[in-house]
């Protein structure tokens, strides 16, 4: 079971490559916290009920419902154009995310030795290549955010395949993404909305040599 | 003691952002600087000891410790000043003290954390703090150099954050899991190669987004162009002192693996193509402030490669960022001073300093001879160790190639300095103010640091420093 939702995971972030529009990236980032919300149950069933209760709360709640919502809020309050501009044909995104995929794969064969549950180290270093990617070839500062957002992501299953052991690993994942939900979405996005007609990374070119 | 300096830091903190009074504000900055002098005196007089849990007193943290709290001293003076000549409102002077105070309470706690998540938690509360403090200007330019300080730093942090957990899937087979600093060395000698290299290049990365060093030193550059003068002082100092602690503790932890000479090359490679961009960079800058951020770049780049080359490097390395720390503060505090002599911070639209500001030029020129590592500055003393361990440990053609951009970076600060001093085929407009020569002082003091622990190393801190590195040695 839990393999089946790491493998849509991993077929989310193959999708978020041709998406075209703002609003399909969202939708992603929703499915996504859903699939955390059931890995996180299944694999975390066994630590103690508070722990649970906050890790479960915070993917259906914060992941699910509040981030989407909240970029949502964001892309109408700015007027942002609903497509993502990305500076490479779509095409040639999902080459190169199927690649990074493929990469990983044959990086957690190669790796002996340690005792690591291979489906989720595959897909955590997948998330984190595809993030990356999606941060430097999209326009649109709201894109960067999202692409980050799949970086934590990655991050959250990584966590996970250590989970049961050492609880205090997967909340401090999960501070980490408070800290960068309130402050970096809400702070800066409005105010960049309210500095620069577009919200376009051309803005930010001011500073350099 | 140091739960009791956490609490009354944060509650300094906390009333200093509500208070609107400037009476009360001074108050409340002298009591927070003797708390802070007091935890530096007594981690000093209690080395190695743990108090609340987490933390510990070690040698290389008492260092920095000490470093920060000299320099909290003078970036407070200098930011009293600065607010005063802006003339901000109450209420964005209150939220400047704050964000400061809180920034050295963090810094202090990610200096002292004797474990390994906890100095993560810290470092990334830096950037928290530091945010506020960049973006005090209000201005599109420090909004945009805001945004991309957190978004780089924010990145940085997560990678170096899954380096932490892919260590604690390696060591997490026994049954106690212990992630202090003492610790993890004897469970990492299980770990198989590759894992272990992948894991130190997770966490060098993300840390390196703190020191400054190459593949993330964009960040720093920018948040210096705009942050104000004091707090661009604390950043290439402190805060890249931060990152230089990390770094060395997650090298220490590494150390007795297999895989130190893979790690020294990382190092050097970092540190020598650090050195490369900033000498780069400093032929073609025009701005004062991103030139002091490249040359610290440069100074950060030999620091790496003192810790790969082994030896006196370590010494060397850590003597060389505490001397560092006191000549890259004075150059921010004079270029305070030389704003608001001239209005703008462009090199070429300035010229005849020396007879515009004579205690200013003078510091300036000092400051040349100090950050250019010319022989009374203790920077000389440090930079000769760093090429004494490079020759010794026979990297000879790295020896070289950090020559030679060395000397490209020196000429290209003695140039822009040597112009701003004394240039005077240019109109200039009339000065704008006559800055008061006793705010030069601070600056006299901590070149005359600089001078004295190169010359005259008092034992007290070499005793420190031989602590810090003999795990190493």
């Amino acid at each position: 079971m839990v393999n089946i939702l790491l493998i849509t995971f991993a077929i989310s972030l193959i999708y978020m490559g041709i998406a075209n529009r703002l609003s399909t990236y969202i939708n992603i980032l929703a499915v996504q916290g859903i699939i955390l919300f059931g890995v996180s149950f299944i694999e975390l069933i066994q630590i103690n009920t508070i722990n649970l209760i906050f890790i479960l709360f915070e993917t259906i709640v914060f992941k699910t419902l509040a981030i989407p919502l909240f970029l949502n809020y964001v892309i109408k309050k700015n007027n942002i154009v609903r497509e993502a501009q990305p500076y490479l044909p779509d095409f040639l995104s999902v080459v190169i995310i199927t690649c990074f995929l493929l990469g990983s794969f044959i990086l957690s064969n190669i790796i002996t030795g340690v005792h690591i549950r291979k489906m989720f180290f595959l897909v955590a270093i997948s998330a984190l290549l595809s993030g990356l990617f999606i941060i430097i070839t999209r326009k649109k500062i709201i894109t960067h955010i999202m692409g980050y957002l799949v970086i934590e992501n990655g991050v959250f299953i990584l966590s996970l395949s250590a989970g049961n052991k050492m609880p205090m690993l997967v909340n401090s994942g999960i501070t980490l993404d408070i800290f960068v939900s309130v402050l970096v979405l809400g702070v800066f996005v409005n105010r960049i909305g309210n500095t620069f007609e577009e919200m376009n990374v051309d803005n930010l070119t001011n500073l350099k040599d | 003691m140091f739960g009791y300096y956490l609490i009354i830091g944060f509650l300094i903190g906390i009333v200093s952002m509500l208070n609107r009074n400037c009476m009360v504000r001074i108050i409340l900055l002298s009591t927070f600087l003797a708390v802070q002098t007091a935890i530096t005196v007594y981690a000093y007089f209690h080395l190695n000891e743990i108090s609340s849990g987490y933390f510990k007193s070690d040698a290389l943290g008492v260092i920095f410790l000490c470093v920060l709290t000299i320099l909290s001293f003078t970036t407070f003076y200098h930011s009293f000043i600065y607010l005063k000549h802006r003339k901000d409102s109450s209420r964005s002077q209150s939220f400047y003290f704050a964000a400061l105070i809180m920034l050295i309470i963090v810094m202090t706690c990610a200096y002292l954390a004797s474990h390994l998540g906890v100095m993560w938690v810290f470092i990334e509360l830096t950037t928290l703090s530091v945010a506020v403090l960049i973006y005090h200007e209000r201005t599109p330019l420090s909004l945009e150099a805001t945004w991309k300080y957190v978004f780089i730093c924010s990145i940085g942090i997560t990678i170096t954050f899954i380096g932490i957990i892919l260590l604690s899937i390696a060591i997490g087979e026994t049954e106690i899991t212990n992630f202090s600093f003492n610790a993890i060395p004897a469970q990492l000698l299980r770990v198989n190669t590759s894992w272990l290299k992948m894991i130190f290049l997770f966490m060098i990365v993300g840390f390196c987004t703190k020191m400054g060093l190459f593949p993330m030193h964009t960040a720093a550059i920018d948040a210096h162009t705009v942050a104000p003068p004091p707090i661009s002082a604390f950043i290439s100092t402190t805060l890249m002192n931060v990152g230089f602690v990390s770094i060395f503790r997650t090298y220490s932890i590494f150390a007795h693996t297999s895989i130190l000479p893979w790690m020294n090359t990382i190092l050097f490679l970092c540190g020598l193509i650090s050195i490369i961009v900033s000498a780069a960079y400093l032929l073609k800058v025009t701005h004062l402030k991103r030139m002091s951020a490249y040359s610290s770049i440069e100074h950060m780049g030999l620091a790496a490669i003192g810790i790969a080359s082994g030896g006196i490097g370590y010494f060397a390395a850590i003597f060389h960022m505490i001397l560092h720390s006191f000549v890259k503060a004075s150059v921010f505090y004079q270029i305070d001073q030389f704003h608001r002599n001239f209005k703008t911070y462009m090199i070429n639209e300035t010229g005849n300093y020396f007879n515009r500001n004579l205690p200013g030029a003078l510091v300036f020129l000092l400051i040349l001879i100090s950050i250019t590592a010319m022989p009374p500055s203790g920077l000389f003393v440090t930079e000769f160790w760093i090429f004494k361990a490079l020759f010794t440990s026979e990297h000879i053609f790295i020896f070289i190639l950090v020559l030679f951009f060395l000397s490209i970076a020196m000429y290209s600060l003695a140039k822009n300095f040597l112009y701003i001093l004394f240039n005077q085929t240019k109109d200039l407009l009339p000065a704008q103010e006559k800055p008061n020569p006793s705010e030069t002082l601070t600056q006299y003091f901590l070149l005359a640091l600089v001078f004295y622990l190169g010359i005259n190393p008092p034992s007290g801190m070499i005793n420190l420093i031989q602590e810090a590195v003999k795990n190493l040695l």
